[in-house]
């Protein structure tokens, strides 16, 4: 299912299919290790309801809501913890 | 020898002579006045990379527990079998590829600042992204020691690293360590003095281009610098930064200035000789 | 083959590459990381990330608890420096302003040094010396430490995660709130934790308003504003209650101006200038608790105490020399002070509080003892004091002083505090502005932005106070 990582909940993993960000934001998000093909997964969303953690290659990176809805993603199935 | 065989310091060969030594480490403090080696001390941000240098040479500087913290360098020196090292703590970044102020420090000291050696300290629980600006480095320089710590955290996470296979990868030495206490860092300067020494040669391991237009227009680059600059041993490096249009690689190449890199990878003898 | 074809080589080679060839690059790095990664790391069964990692991380982000343990850790950060830190501060005082001024005036009086040498150096120097490090240094000695020890576990970064969204409305950063919490200790410090924010565009906004944040240097004079004015307006029994209540009120005043002001920079001024957002929340990890004492002390506490001191010295000087400078028999201070009052009055202050605030930019913690100083000695003469003499007085003859021979009111005490809370940041803050923007630019707008607000809502109050017939 296509979808982007903002629409993503709790527990869900997914693979990254395309960055729709430009210049510099997208350098550093790639330099992080957030790539096409990367398995993200939500870990923890703040406690005001955005930005939200996301498990990225064995570290938490924090994206925006705005951030996040331009990564487009491929749910892989839900991990319930 | 090569790091893959030896695995540096970490092997119990190897380790024996160094083991319960540390009275041949004499920490220098804030004024390394006159020094035989510069050793830059790289990593990701969290990585303890500052634990490894506050340990290395005794000042004690704190650095916080998220990235950019350390923004200017920090220097400090010690001693260690008689060489006199300055070592060079440059910002946590996670790449010399973007455009991010640290990034441009820790990239124009590994390049421009010529470094005998350089530690890049990994964090064992995110190999795999730190394992990036480690791949990056070895790009520029050969001359690497990599410093894999918290080792304790990864083994408290259920992650199991074989530092040897690691060793084999990358091409130079990789030392497991626990800086926060100390443990591993015997065999880290042990490491530190065989490469500068040149007891172990270290063969960095130069990630390929997948994308087939880019390597060949990188090996081309390549081929021209090493003409015009001979000597100069990260000429596929530079020729990547001149593809991307990087101003200050361009400034060097233009200028010449490319060509005096070609000195730094020799090294004046050792004293007295390698003492394995 | 030379260099200048090397270069046209490399441009003519890049315009054949597809647009996209640096994606291609990181993506090369990533995929010999993962296929390294791969054959070095075997998992166990365990999880990849610890229990107690997750749970410690599912109660300081909860939508409830969270919050809680954010305020209570972050009070009690605050308590333990406030409280911890008078009686430290108290024997300080005693020992460098009481004991060791008098103890140096005696040592100095048999070499028949000039009297003029003497006042300048131990009642102007040396004294204002002495206020800063007795005011400073105790409560610094304890923040720092405590601040460092939640930096060290991993806990600030979840603070900023925590608070994101708040910043995210003013067009901020959430790691400002960071560098406002170091401001609560040291506005100079909180200016240099900005580095922390990777994107310029936000750490301008955090560097220009985090002097919103009250630093110790001000506390004091909010505190005593507080129990001398505003605790007197009620039985005895509540005077603690509102007196607290009142500094609060201010400190929460500041955080809501931070929020107006980031957000209105960030749609005026500060528009446009693009920035990149990332965060990371860091494994926690058990904090050093000898090792941060240590270096917090030598990095942080010292350093800025060494800072503040070198700024204090002159202004002790400039102080003695105001007030000891007569010019056609009044003081310079005298004249100096005259000339402030019509704005001090319009501002529903007077002429020797923004004098004290003027010659007292470098180090705003002898803004207190500034006042008084030049109060008794302009003043109506009521009471005897020493000119240019530095001097503490409990909270009662405070009191006394100020309306007696200052003529205050509840208004004074009320711009006051307000006043403290928007004016231009202490010397050693703005040294470290220009040091950290390298921008004369910047270093400007963050200087005269708080105080220009300071004048309108000062002016405001007094005219609308004066207008209702409170005064």
């Amino acid at each position: 299912m296509s979808t982007t990582l903002d629409r993503l909940h709790r527990g869900q993993t997914a693979t990254v299919t395309a960055l729709e960000l430009e210049g510099a934001e997208r350098r550093r998000l790639m330099d992080m290790g957030l790539l096409v093909g990367t398995t993200v997964s939500v870990d923890r969303v703040s406690p005001l309801g955005d930005p939200t953690a996301y498990r990225v290659r064995g570290g938490l990176l924090v994206l925006r809501r705005g951030q996040a809805h331009q990564i487009h993603v491929a749910l892989l199935g839900g991990d319930p913890t | 020898m090569t790091a893959a065989d030896s695995s540096a310091g970490t092997s119990p060969a190897c380790g024996d002579c160094v083991l319960n030594n540390v009275s041949n480490l004499r920490e220098l403090g804030v004024s390394p006045a006159g020094h035989d080696i510069v050793a830059a001390v790289a990593g990701n941000p969290n990585t303890g990379k500052s634990t490894v240098f506050n340990a290395l040479t005794g000042l004690r500087r704190h650095v916080g527990n998220w990235s950019g913290k350390t923004v200017d360098r920090a220097e400090g020196g010690f001693e260690y079998r008689r060489r006199r090292y300055k070592l060079v703590d440059l910002p946590g970044t996670h790449s010399l590829l973007s455009t991010s102020h640290d990034e441009d420090i820790a990239r124009d000291f590994l390049l421009f600042g010529r470094p005998d050696t350089t530690v890049v300290v990994v964090d064992a629980t995110r190999l795999e992204r730190d394992l990036n600006l480690v791949l990056q480095i070895l790009q520029i320089t050969d001359r690497v020691v990599c410093a894999l710590n918290l080792v304790d955290e990864a083994e408290r996470n259920g992650l199991a690293v074989d530092s040897r296979h690691l060793a084999r990868e990358l091409g130079v030495p990789v030392v497991p360590m626990v800086a926060r206490r100390g443990t591993g860092m015997t065999e880290l300067l042990e490491a530190v003095e065989q490469v500068v020494s040149g007891a172990i040669t270290t063969r960095g391991k130069r990630v390929q281009h997948r994308d087939n237009r880019l390597e060949q227009a990188v090996s081309r680059l390549s081929e021209q610098l090493e003409r015009e600059f001979p000597g100069v041993a990260n000429t596929r490096w530079i020729a990547l930064r001149l593809l991307e249009a990087d101003p200050r690689v361009e400034r060097a190449v233009a200028d010449g200035t490319l060509g005096e890199l070609s000195t730094a990878a020799t090294l004046a003898a050792p004293p007295g000789g390698n003492t394995t | 083959m030379n260099r200048s074809t090397i270069l046209d080589e490399a441009a003519r080679l890049r315009a054949e590459l597809d647009d996209d060839f640096r994606d291609g690059i990181v993506e090369s790095l990533y995929a010999e990381s993962s296929r390294i990664t791969s054959t070095t790391l075997s998992h166990r069964d365990t999880p990849a990330r610890t229990t107690w990692d997750k749970l410690l991380d599912r109660a300081l982000t909860h939508r409830v608890w969270g919050f809680v343990v954010m305020g209570v850790l972050l009070f009690g950060v605050f308590w333990f420096t406030i409280a911890g830190a008078a009686a430290p501060s108290g024997l300080l005082s005693t020992l460098l302003v009481e004991h060791g001024h008098g103890w140096l005036t005696r040592l100095v009086s048999p070499l028949h040094v000039p009297e003029w040498l003497t006042g300048l150096l131990l009642d102007g120097v040396y004294l204002s010396t002495a206020w800063v490090v007795a005011v400073m240094l105790p409560p610094m000695a304890i923040f720092f430490p405590l601040f460092t020890i939640l930096e060290d576990f991993g806990y600030l970064p979840r603070v900023a995660f925590n608070l994101d969204r708040l910043f995210a409305g003013s067009g901020a950063h959430g790691k400002q709130a960071l560098s406002m919490m170091m401001g609560y200790g040291c506005n100079a410090a909180g200016v240099t934790a900005t580095r922390i924010i990777d994107s310029r565009r936000e750490r301008l906004i955090a560097v220009i308003t985090n002097n919103f944040s009250i630093c110790n240097g001000r506390w004091p004079v909010l505190i005593l504003m507080g129990t001398v004015f505003l605790g007197k307006l009620v039985p005895p029994a509540f005077a603690g209650l509102v007196a607290a209540g009142s500094v609060v009120t201010v400190a929460f005043l500041g955080v809501l101006v931070t929020l107006l002001v980031s957000w209105g920079l960030s749609k005026t001024v500060l528009r446009g200038e693009t920035s990149v957002y990332s965060l990371e929340l860091p494994p926690y990890r058990p904090p050093r608790i000898w090792w941060t004492l240590y270096t917090s002390l030598i990095d942080r506490t010292l350093k800025v105490l060494r800072r503040a001191v070198t700024m204090a010295a002159p202004a002790g000087a400039a102080i003695w020399v105001i007030s000891n400078v007569t010019i056609t028999e009044t003081s310079l201070a005298g004249h100096l002070a005259a000339l402030l009052a019509p704005l001090g009055w319009l501002m529903g202050l007077n002429g020797i509080i923004l004098l004290a605030y003027v010659v007292a930019i470098p180090a705003n913690e002898i803004i207190i003892p500034t006042i008084l100083m030049l109060t008794l000695t302009l003043g109506p003469g009521l009471f005897a004091a020493d000119s240019g003499v530095l001097l503490e007085l409990g909270a009662a003859e405070t009191r006394t002083v100020l309306v007696r021979a200052g003529g205050w009111t509840l208004l004074t005490a009320v711009n006051l505090m307000l006043f403290t809370l928007l004016h231009n940041p202490c010397g050693t803050t703005i040294l470290t502005i220009w040091h950290e923007t390298r921008s004369v630019k910047w270093t400007t707008v963050a200087t005269l932005l708080p105080v220009g607000l300071g004048i309108v809502v000062t002016s405001l109050t007094a005219a609308v106070a004066r207008s209702a017939g409170w005064v």
